[in-house]
């Protein structure tokens, strides 16, 4: 099993005011020098399977038409190393 | 014979039965449709009334947009079927595609619920035609997510078409691009806006007026061709 990771952004000409309040709170808390926040979503989908190239075409495709809107936000797709699961 | 209007209800609907009523009222015959259903059953129009569909998880009208009976919905509405989407409903269109543009959170971030003051500007469209161009209009509005946004070149485009068929008053309740309340397709068939004209029949309640009347008058009207 592989782990495929979206990330949806608004795309940077549409307003957030939820990045916004978030980074007008911060210097309330102490954390000073970040000019900007902007809020996304980060879909995990655990793949069965390989994760090979028509396996990630059909996840670039159901990002493209349901993750995200793109005509309001961008997305990006990658795919998590399996990594010392086995521990180490 | 009256003309058939079908009204939606999808997990997390609200106004469907206002909206039937309202369908009621005007004269026609409201036709409760499902969700699952799989046909549309041979109604003249649907409305997709206003709500919270799905939670509005992921956004709003997202997976509502998927549902069996979208299918044979988009299917009709690109070649003609009349098509009302009334808040969450207007969501729904704009997540198929119906609609250009998409709906995004309020700016100030709070729900919003108040008699809002509206300009007609496209009596032309299958929904409008028993208002005036240019009228304006008392509805009540209460949404989260009621901020209309599109490019630029595709603002410009609605405008230059005429395809803004309903802008905000003197108060833009949520951040929309220039104060777009409802927009039109290219057809005038398929009708969006965020505002509830199905709480305004009735001069007892919602707004005290029934400036939402002619909504469901002039759909009736244009189907069963008065």
């Amino acid at each position: 099993m592989a782990r495929v990771v979206v990330d949806v952004m608004l795309k940077p000409e549409i307003l957030d005011p939820q990045g916004q309040a978030v980074q007008r709170a911060l210097p309330r808390l102490g954390f000073e020098g970040v000019s900007d926040v902007r809020q996304g979503k980060r879909f995990e989908l655990e793949v069965d399977g390989p994760v090979d190239d028509a396996a990630l075409a059909r996840i670039h495709e159901l990002a493209e038409s349901f993750l995200a809107n793109t005509v309001i936000e961008n997305f990006t797709v990658k795919v998590e190393e399996e990594k010392a699961e086995a521990g180490e | 014979m009256t003309a058939r209007i079908g009204v939606v209800t999808f997990p997390g609907s609200l106004d469907d039965r206002d909206t039937q009523r309202a369908i009621r009222l005007a004269g026609a015959e409201p036709v409760a449709l499902w969700h699952k259903d799989k046909d549309l059953k041979q109604v003249d129009a649907v409305v997709l009334c206003g709500g919270f569909s799905y939670g509005d998880y992921l956004r709003a009208g997202a997976i509502a947009r998927f549902s069996p009976v979208m299918e044979p919905l988009i299917e009709q509405a690109k070649s003609g079927l009349p098509v009302l989407g009334i808040c969450n409903g207007f969501q729904i269109l704009t997540e198929a595609h119906l609609l250009p543009g998409a709906m995004l959170g309020n700016d100030h971030l709070h729900f919003i619920c108040r008699d809002q003051k509206l300009r007609v500007e496209n009596a032309d469209t299958s929904w409008t035609s028993d208002y005036a161009s240019g009228q304006e209009i008392h509805i009540p509005l209460k949404n989260m997510d009621g901020r209309y946004v599109a490019d630029e070149r595709t603002l410009d485009m609605l405008e230059a078409e005429g395809r803004v068929a309903f802008r905000y008053v003197d108060f833009n309740p949520n951040g929309s691009l220039r104060d777009i309340a409802g927009v039109t397709n290219e057809a005038g068939n398929v009708v969006g806006l965020m505002p509830h004209p199905e709480h305004a029949v009735e001069p007892l309640i919602g707004s005290g007026r029934t400036d939402g009347l002619p909504f469901f008058t002039s759909i009736l009207k244009k189907l069963v061709n008065v």
